[in-house]
């Protein structure tokens, strides 16, 4: 305390005269809890031969629809699950049912991500069995849930042509955390004004390491090469 | 409102530790590429601590500014954004500071 403060001046530190305090260290990580929980999660997909990818992406560039070809274009290949996370509503599960894929909903209610939690629960409800590729769409948005690991194997960020290319910029945290980025409705290309080469530099600004491919899933245009990374000895 | 999840996951971890003592303030090291925004944590933080042994604690925030090594000029530099390049024009780059999202102590009594 300085010489020169008043006795009549606010205490605006009213602990610091409790002989009683203590001060803990602690330098946890804040999120040591859900990364424990990603790691036992991590650990048992992998033991099972289970690979899990997280997709993330705002609301409306596709997900869904993405995931309802991608299940039908690998029918057969190896066993396919998924793991639905919205706020509300299991429209986006009745879409994947239809295709004849496992799936589980998961609605976060206020919650704008899933994390690791909810993540271990909908795989012990789902029980994906042995050799799973199993996909987590996440809930719409492009801030919160870049800082959740899941124990996914890898995190695809999907942005589409009608959002703006500049998008990696805006959001750079959700960008930065991405494996691979898949720009969809690139048959809408005519149409707007995307530009796909400028939208390939803004995310190697944020993140030098990300692939990024270009496809329609809505059309089919380009999924090959989508396939052909589900399918890499990386992601296997 | 990511701030909200990770304010009750501080919250639960300092109450844990407290046991029953009552919580006076919190102190939290922040990144500058957390996603984590200091006033909203503010916010969610005098929200979660409702009800707690943490109910009223101040919480302190040590703001970290980001920074990367370069891997091409060896130069190290704080970032202002999180645009990764070194001012020689690489992108090759890792990241030194800027992703701490702690707890860093509790002052308990």
């Amino acid at each position: 305390m300085r010489a020169t403060r008043r006795p009549s001046a606010p205490h605006d530190h009213p602990h610091a005269h409790s002989p009683a305090t203590e001060t803990i260290s602690l330098e946890e990580k804040v999120l040591a809890r859900n990364d424990a929980i990603a790691a036992e999660v991590r650990s048992r997909l992998a033991h099972r031969g289970i690979v899990a990818v997280n997709l993330m992406s705002s609301p409306g560039s596709g997900k869904t629809t993405l995931l309802e070809r991608t299940i039908r274009d690998l029918d057969g290949d190896r066993p396919v699950a998924v793991i639905e996370g919205d706020q509300e509503t299991p429209l986006d599960a009745e879409r994947i049912r239809r295709t004849g894929c496992a799936v589980v909903q998961v609605n976060t209610g206020a919650g704008c991500h899933l994390d690791a939690a909810m993540m271990r629960a909908a795989v012990n409800k789902l029980d994906p069995s042995p050799g799973t590729l199993l996909f987590v769409e996440n809930v719409g948005n492009l801030i919160c849930p870049a800082l959740f690991d899941l124990g996914e194997r890898a995190k695809v960020v999907i942005i589409s042509v009608t959002e703006g290319a500049d998008k990696p910029l805006k959001y750079p945290h959700m960008f930065a955390v991405a494996d691979l980025v898949l720009v969809n409705k690139v048959d809408l290309l005519p149409y707007v004004d995307f530009d796909l080469d400028a939208c390939r530099r803004h995310v190697s600004a944020v993140n030098a390491g990300a692939r990024v491919l270009a496809l329609s899933a809505t059309r089919g245009d380009d999924v090959d090469a989508w396939y052909d990374w589900l399918t890499a000895p990386a992601i296997r | 409102m990511h701030e909200l999840s990770i304010a009750e996951s501080v919250v639960a971890a300092v109450c844990e530790r407290a046991g029953d003592r009552r919580v006076h303030s919190v102190r939290m090291r922040i990144g500058a590429f957390t996603a984590v925004v200091p006033d909203a944590m503010q916010f969610c933080f005098g929200l979660a601590v409702e009800g707690t042994v943490a109910d009223g604690a101040r919480l302190d925030i040590e703001h970290r500014p980001g920074a990367v090594h370069c891997r091409a000029c060896g130069a190290d530099t704080d970032l202002a954004d999180m645009l990764l390049l070194c001012p020689c024009g690489s992108a090759d780059v890792a990241v030194t500071a800027g992703r701490e999202l702690q707890i860093v102590s509790m002052e308990v009594g």
